[in-house]
Order: C-alpha cells, then structure tokens, then sequence
C-alpha cells in the first residue's frame, strides 16, 4: 500500500473542514480502505470531538514528533470502523511544536502501510497550513456559498499552486438550494467561475451534520442524510470514480443543474 | 572556497547579499551564518539578495521555512533572474526594496517606457498576489478580487479583472487599462481613483483612461 495524503484546508474558519475531513475518512473507511487521520490543529484540536474519540487520546503527534512515545502508540483505533484511525493534536502546545519537515517525516512512516491519509489543517494561512499542506498529494479546499469564505479560498488556491502542489480540489460546503433558487445565496457556478479549479463535491447544509458532530458518529453513516450522501459521493470521486453531482434543486431537474454548471460566464 | 555572504543593516531590517556560488552551498552557508548569531538575528526582518540565482517554488519556500524555524521573516528576494523574482512574487514576497515612487524624480513618458517593457502573465492572479512592475502589465487570465497590479505603464488583461490595478502608478496620465471583462474593485490611473459602479447584464471588453479630469471607460466597439 502506498497512501496518498490528502490535505483539507480552507483559509477561513468554521466552513467545515474538520466536518469534512471525519466524514470522508468514515466514507473511505466504510468501503474498505485503510484511512490515518491526522489533526492538525494543534492548540486548538476538535478532530478527535468530532470522531468521537476524545476520550480515548493517551498520546498525540507531538509525543510523537518529539519521541515520547512510538507512531504505532498516538494513532486511535475508531470505535466503529477498525481501519480508521485518528493521530490527534496536541492541546497544550502550538503550531510551532511541529515542522512542515516534520509533518513530511510522519506521513512517509505512515504510507506504506495505509491507502488514505487525511490531515484536517487549522484555519488561516501560517505556520499550520504550512505544516498541513507539506506532505500534501492532494490539496482539497473547502468553502461556503459565501464571498468571504470564497476569498479566502481564493487566496489558499494561490498558495498551494505557489507551493507546487498541484491543482487544488474544491468542496462547496452548505449549500442550502431555497436560498440559491431565490437569488440570495452565490451559485456553484459563481464559485467555480472564480476559483476555477476542479469541483470535487456540493454539500448541502443540513442540520443532522450539527447532531452528528456533537455526538462525534459521522453524518455518512447516516443512510437519510442528504450531506451524508454528498460525503460518501466524494469519498468515491477521491478514488477516482465518476459520480454525478447530488440533485439540490428539485424544480430544476437534473438536466437543468447540468446545464447551469456548464454555462459559459453565468449571469 | 567558502561562498561569500554579506549582512547589512537597512531602514527595513537586514539586507543579506549572498555571492556567487551553487545553490546548496550558498544555503548551507547562510544558515551556518546564522546559527553562529542565533541572538543577533532573532526576530529580524530579512530581504535576500541572491543575483543571478535561478530558484524555484521549492528551494525559495524550504529557505523561508528554514529560516523561520530560526525566527526570522523573509519578506523581501532581490535578484537579476526574472525566473526567481517570479516565484518570489508567488510566494508573497517582495522583489524590491523601495516603492518607486519617491526614489526617482517623476520622468517623462519616453525615459520610463523606453523600449516599452512590459511583462506578460500566463495565469490567474487569485487574491493575495501583488504584481508590480515599472512597464506595462499584460495578463492572460483572470485576476481575482483581493489581487493587485501596480504598474508604471499600461495595464491589459486578456479575462476578468475584479482586483485592484493601478496604471501609471508612477504618475503617467495616459495609462490605460484594459480588459476582457473590466469590473476591478477599485481603479487607478497615475493618482486618480475610480470604483468601478455595479454591472449589469453582460460584460464587454473595455478600455478606461483619463480624459479631463475624470476617468472614463468606454465599451470596445467592432463596428466603429
């Protein structure tokens, strides 16, 4: 196995990156393969919250890093998924506690011997991008329908091309389509005309991702769960599978929203 | 022998002169330099001059991280190879020390765009990104809001531009800018400012200019 390492980030806070990074390291665990996650976050860790093993960390990458204790040691077995595991953050440390170099270190010990590893990075373009994007193979930027978080998304597509990691891959997160059909929220289409980078997903917002994050169970292992479905969809789209975008809008039907998101310049 | 490598205090913090010398060599040297004045150099502020050195996105981000590892910000790469100054611009570093504005008395159009230099762009500018440069600006993109172009000549951008630019910045009141789709968050031409007003339905190619007193941005007419 050789894993590749795929980097979640965003720019601006409180889009969804952790949501995101628990809920395709769950869909990718589900259908088989071995997934690390790793926090990035460190001093403000919620990775673990988030997956529900808060109470299991004995270790973090820290310990690991600074050599207290072994990779095999800090990496948490989740509860219902045998082959997810999840290297948390420190607490009581900062972002300055591990190396961009470091971070290249830890994913190389851990490649041979997984499929996916995702590491959930800290909001804001400094020292924990950095460290986050490092080892990255895949860099997949996060963003709301709104112009704040799409700026900032902006800015970090320019960073990972500046830092040549390749093209970045884009998740709309909290879509909500009521308010896209009234004109009052940005369209995937007016995100993508101005990022213009590859769309790995469309997420629409849905209040059962509040419940399940508060309850650390991934949203995907929700069969009802409309953003659960959009999670699993990017989980396959990762693996290289061609699967059509979730149908958001009802009234416009399928042929509609296709026809929207190829439509040269929006209006 | 060993590379030669210079340190001297400017208004902005060091400025760091490396000599001629291979890459690896250079870099190792400067870092030994460092370890040797870890209190010394603590906090600063440094600007690199590397000469004709030809770096890439990787070496010039590794010199940063390193040299952060040390406490040290990097915010400025001086340099004869435009490869280099390139990929310190995309980095988000400065590629020289002082604006050009109070340096050099106001010339006259022919002296400062002698042999109109100009630099083309291949790509989109995405927020975060400053281009300067004393001659024209051409751009084949787009340039996204939240970037900025700060030219001495003319301004062309081949895509949308919703940024900021700035023609004419050292004073050149017949600047123009031009564009594909000209929707720029704000607009300069030499000192004077226009926001541009909110479009509606679609966009065509126009050119803005000063003319007498305001800055006016006419439609792009095939029929005329």
């Amino acid at each position: 196995m050789v894993a590749k390492v795929v980097t979640v980030s965003s720019g601006k806070g409180g889009v969804g990156k952790t949501t995101a990074t628990a809920n395709m390291a769950a869909a990718l665990a589900a259908g088989g393969q071995k997934v690390v996650c790793i926090d990035g976050d460190i001093g403000l860790r919620n990775l673990d919250v988030v997956m529900g093993l808060e109470n299991r960390i004995v270790y973090d990458i820290v310990d690991v890093v600074e050599g207290r204790c072994r990779l095999r040691q800090a990496m948490i077995r989740d509860k219902r998924l045998p082959e997810l595991y999840l290297i948390p953050a420190a607490q009581t440390r900062d972002k300055n506690a591990v190396s961009p170099s470091d971070m290249v270190r830890l994913c190389d010990d851990l490649r041979t011997d997984s499929d996916w590893i995702l590491i959930d990075s800290p909001a804001g373009i400094e020292r924990g991008f950095r460290n986050a994007i490092a080892p990255a193979d895949i860099v997949v930027v996060i963003t709301n329908p709104e112009v704040s978080a799409v700026r900032d998304a902006d800015r970090v597509i320019g960073l990972v091309e500046a830092e040549e990691k390749g093209p970045a891959r884009l998740i709309i997160n909290r879509i909500k389509p009521e308010m896209v059909r009234r004109g009052e929220m940005l369209t995937t289409e007016d995100v993508l005309e101005l990022l213009a980078i590859d769309l790995l997903g469309i997420v629409p917002e849905d209040e059962r991702v509040v419940v399940s994050t508060n309850r650390g169970t991934p949203i995907v292992l929700d069969g009802k769960s409309l953003a659960g479905q959009a999670f699993r969809n990017i989980a396959r789209r990762l693996q290289g599978d061609s699967v059509p975008f979730l149908e958001l809008d009802n009234q416009g039907g399928l042929l509609g929203r296709i026809k929207g998101l190829f439509r040269p310049g929006g209006d | 022998m060993r590379p030669k490598v210079e340190i001297k205090g400017i208004r902005e913090g060091l400025l760091v002169t490396l000599g001629e010398g291979e890459w690896p060599e250079l870099q190792s040297t400067l870092v030994e330099n460092i370890q040797h004045r870890v209190d010394f150099f603590r906090g600063a502020r440094v600007a690199l001059d590397v000469g004709n050195q030809i770096l890439h996105a990787v070496e010039l981000s590794r010199l940063r991280d390193m040299l952060s590892e040390q406490g040290i910000a990097l915010w400025a790469v001086l340099s004869n190879s435009p490869t280099t100054e390139q990929t310190a611009q995309t980095l988000g570093l400065a590629t020289r020390l002082f604006k050009p504005h109070p340096e050099r008395p106001a010339p006259s159009v022919d002296t400062t765009l002698d042999g109109e230099a100009a630099i083309l762009v291949r790509r989109t500018l995405r927020s975060g990104i400053k281009l300067q440069h004393p001659g024209h600006v051409i751009v084949i993109g787009d340039v996204n809001p939240g970037a900025e172009i700060v030219a001495g000549g003319d301004v062309v951008v081949w895509g949308r531009l919703r940024g900021t630019v700035h023609a004419g910045a050292e004073g050149n009141l017949q600047s123009v800018v031009c564009a594909l789709d000209l929707s720029p968050t704000q607009l300069r031409i030499a000192g004077n400012i226009a926001i541009t007003p909110q479009r509606r339905g679609k966009p065509l190619p126009e050119i803005a200019r000063w003319v007498d007193g305001h800055v006016i941005a006419e439609t792009w007419n095939p029929g005329k």
